[in-house]
């Protein structure tokens, strides 16, 4: 098995450069490390459906938007926050395992419209169910009385803490019989049966695995910007986002996922404001070229293979 | 008694755009294995052309369906030939990436020129009453245009050689290689159609319809449930799930509120992904 | 009186209105190899298919040491012992060809550790000789040596009866020849084989029983050489006009 060194070094460099931001840089620069951190969670916790088992779930933005919506409410009940984005977290954990055993039955292209249908069904049932949720109007949290800098400084820790939270999960799944299971799974999902795995479990145990985090860092997202409503919350867009950030990445790897994120945030901050008529365009040429010249995400680069995590039996 | 009537035929005026709106969708669907991310903005550009036709030089929709017809298929055949076709074999989470990307540029284009601003074409037919049914006349234009390019589309795939090339792709793709039949040429081709259809789904719906790019991704979401609903890579499947779709939009609207009409196509459409993942009027065989 | 350890009883399979299998009943002894013979389409793969869950049987009992296990799943089947492999090859292909047999040793065998499941698909790959080729993509592999992978795999998952359909299918005669030799070593191993074939050459050479199926029935079920002689056998795979023909010239 190859050593794990290099990966473990970048993990640690990445996070430390988003962690001291707020020592060198202004509240702009402070703002786009959480952003990156945010995204990077969603995208290493897709990795778990989409990377290691190989099934194409759309239902990122589900899972934020209802971690968002479930946090609010518990908030709004005088729920003190860090428990609320706990309650959140397990509240969409059950929710997708619960959802995955009836959607995990359709495979490929039916997958992959059944998951984005679930988007749209959360942000129609969200909306129209007001009495709860507010509706259209949306919902305002409970607002945090600190200043802007203090502010910025606790949620770029949190969403760290989300980040680093994930990616400890995808390594302890990657080394173990759950990892191992689930990229059987993804080469052959008739052939894992027939050697013995479960894969009804494996696979709503990577699908609740790709749910939890998303859900945690929408309840942050929440408390951090005092108000949410369903068309924000549930977006397809950020959906595909995020899967274009792990393919960015490199899908399927540790780290690629949310090295992805952090090329992608960046590129979109660069052309919002070097470009503000021209951005989702830019970002649309950013996919076209990534699917063209760079199939195998960054990590498949010459210089950043290093990075790919070791596998078991020892293959590059 | 004549409320519901109403309904029904609202229902099947509906249901006769969403059959032209996805019936192109579903064909590039079914045989080229891709889901066209792009469908709902070239409904948009074919309805953006028409508007802007009649706006500034007076065109009538009419005269401009075969033009936006000749335009999007060119436009369509261009990018699978040049941009699409590159991928067209990888897994679904590529295509369907690669087609969101080229969506957004499309989508930013459009934005930029045109300006998020609804346009609406406004013809004031006025409305013609059947007993106690009040139909208005332009959207009994639009729905017959709607089914009578459809209509034509069932003739050509049944019809004509490129028809039936089409359907032999659909069906077996690498039998088809071995009678002959230049697959990448078909798939071209068949792309150029779906994007033709979207735009002259464009034209009818700029008289129906409020043309704004905000609504991309609604009707984009409607090809997809009559898609599932009816069936991949047929017309007659793409009319069946649009008449269903039209159907259920229009009584559970009258029956649950506007809201959830939506709702309950999207319901619809989980509800027979998982029962019937072929479609009412299914196709063996894609995955 | 010894308990068989896989007993079919008055298997049936429908497929809608079309019968697979049809009151399918007979059992297989510990240790046995045992040939299935039959024509093409006689419902061999759906036999298999049925006791090891990728179908689940329309009516009838199927007993694994006297346990009804109709109802199971391809993977409790794996987890039971009850392996097979297939008519076509379905390895992990992007995986090496120890990874391969590696998920066999964890999943199947129920290895307690990823280390102990490395060893035991190593053992397993030397036993089928394609140890030295450990590290290649399983997908790189040609046809002789896939259909050994599969094997490997098997054997791997520690299986107490194996369902070895057509592996000689593709092969060569020199192919088939170590096949059949890696067979009997598996058997010599005490695990229960049970080999379908429609060429009759090599079962014959290989199980000392027979049991034959046609049109969803079983026809016959006993000793090799009695099978072979059997005049329904013969009509079933040349057909009434020939095995007529056949009889007229063994007495003339």
């Amino acid at each position: 098995m190859k050593s794990g060194f290099p990966l473990y070094a970048a993990l640690v460099a990445g996070l430390l450069v988003l962690a001291t931001t707020p020592l060198y840089a202004d509240n702009y620069v402070v703002r786009t490390a959480a952003i990156v951190a945010m995204y990077g969670a969603l995208a290493t916790s897709w990795n778990f459906i989409g990377g290691f088992t190989g099934y194409p779930s759309f239902s990122t933005a589900a899972f934020f938007g209802l971690g968002a919506y479930v946090g609010a409410i518990c908030q709004r009940h005088g729920i003190p926050m860090g428990l609320a984005w706990a309650i959140a977290t397990v509240v969409v954990a059950a929710f997708a395992a619960l959802l995955g055993g009836i959607i995990l039955r359709l495979r490929g292209h039916y997958f992959a419209i059944g998951s984005i249908a679930v988007v749209e069904l959360c942000r129609l049932v969200v909306s129209s169910w007001s009495t709860l949720t507010g509706g259209g109007d949306g919902l305002n949290l409970p607002l945090m009385s600190w200043p802007p800098e203090e502010l910025m400084r606790f949620f770029l820790f949190v969403m760290l803490a989300i980040l680093l939270a994930s990616l400890i999960a995808t390594i302890l799944v990657d080394r173990s019989r759950l990892g191992f299971g689930l990229r059987c799974i993804h080469q052959n999902e008739d052939a894992a049966a027939m050697v013995g795995i479960n894969t009804t479990v494996y696979k709503i145990a990577a699908y609740t695995l790709s749910a939890m985090f998303c859900a945690t860092a929408g309840a942050a997202y929440a408390s951090w910007t005092g108000y949410i409503d369903p068309t924000d919350s549930f977006q397809i867009v950020m959906t595909v986002k995020v899967v274009v950030m792990a393919l960015l990445g490199g899908a399927g790897t540790i780290l690629g996922p949310a090295l992805g994120a952090a090329a992608f945030v960046l590129l979109e901050e660069l052309f919002w404001a070097n470009f503000l008529d021209w951005n989702r365009a830019i970002l649309g040429v950013v996919i076209v070229l990534l699917i063209f010249f760079l199939p195998g995400g960054l990590l498949s680069l010459r210089a950043l293979r290093r990075l790919r995590a070791a596998k078991i039996g020892g293959r590059e | 008694m004549a409320i519901y009537l109403q309904i029904l035929s609202n229902g099947l005026m509906l249901g006769a755009l969403y059959a032209c709106l996805a019936v192109g969708f579903s064909l590039v669907w079914g045989v080229l294995n891709v889901i066209n991310m792009l469908h709902g903005s070239f409904i948009i550009l074919g309805g953006y052309l028409t508007f802007f036709a009649w706006h500034l030089y007076g065109i009538h929709p009419v005269a401009m369906l075969p033009v936006v017809a000749a335009l999007m298929f060119a436009l369509g055949f261009a990018l699978q030939k040049l941009v699409i076709n590159r991928v067209v074999s990888a897994p679904v989470l590529t295509t369907l990436t690669l087609t969101f990307g080229l969506d957004m540029i499309l989508y930013n284009a459009m934005t930029y020129w045109f300006t998020a601003t609804p346009r609406r074409i406004t013809l004031d037919l006025g409305a013609v009453q059947l007993g106690s049914i009040v139909l208005p006349v332009d959207r009994l234009v639009g729905t017959g245009l709607a089914l009578a390019m459809t209509l034509l589309l069932y003739a050509v795939m049944r019809g004509s050689s490129i028809g039936r090339a089409i359907v032999a792709v659909r069906m077996d793709r690498s039998a088809a290689e071995l009678m002959g039949i230049r697959t990448d040429r078909i798939y071209a081709i068949t792309f150029g159609i779906g994007a033709l259809m979207a735009g002259v789904a464009g034209v009818v719906f700029a008289t129906v319809f409020p043309i704004t790019t905000n609504v991309t991704g609604i009707w984009l979401g409607k090809a997809f449930v009559v898609c599932v609903v009816g069936g991949l890579g047929s017309v007659p499947g793409a009319l069946v799930g649009g008449l269903v779709l039209g159907l259920v939009e229009s009584f559970a609207g009258h029956w649950f509120g506007p809201q959830q009409a939506i709702t309950a196509g999207f319901v619809l459409m989980l509800v027979l992904l998982l029962t019937r993942p072929t479609g009412l009027v299914g196709v063996r065989g894609y995955e | 009186m010894i308990e068989p350890i896989l007993r079919l009883d008055g298997v049936s399979k429908q497929f809608g209105g079309l019968a697979a299998l049809t009151d399918v009943s007979f059992s297989l002894n510990e240790g046995e190899v045992v040939g299935l013979i039959g024509p093409n389409g006689a419902g061999k793969t759906t036999l298999v298919n049925v006791v090891t869950g990728n179908l689940r049987r329309s009516s009838g009992r199927i007993l694994f040491k006297s346990e009804d296990v109709g109802l199971q799943k391809p993977y409790q089947a794996a987890r039971r012992g009850l392996a097979r492999t297939f008519q076509i090859v379905q390895p992990f292909p992007a995986m090496t060809v120890l990874e391969n047999v590696t998920a066999g040793a964890l999943f199947g065998a129920g290895a307690g550790s990823l280390g102990d499941a490395r060893d035991m698909a190593m053992q397993s790959l030397e036993f089928v000789g394609l140890d030295a080729l450990a590290d290649r993509p399983a997908a790189n592999l040609a046809l002789a040596a896939r259909k050994r992978l599969e094997l490997a795999k098997s054997l791997a998952m520690n299986p107490k009866v194996l369902m070895l359909d057509e592996v000689n299918a593709g092969l060569n005669s020199s192919e088939i020849d170590g096949a059949l030799a890696l067979i009997r070593k598996i058997a010599e191993r005490g695990v229960t084989v049970l080999i379908i074939e429609h060429l009759m050459k090599v079962v014959l050479s290989l199980s000392k029983r027979l049991l034959v199926l046609h049109h969803g029935q079983l026809i016959a079920d006993g000793p090799s050489a009695e099978i072979v002689a059997d005049e329904r056998v013969i009509e079933a795979y040349l057909g009434a006009k020939f095995a007529a023909r056949l009889k007229e010239l063994n007495h003339g």
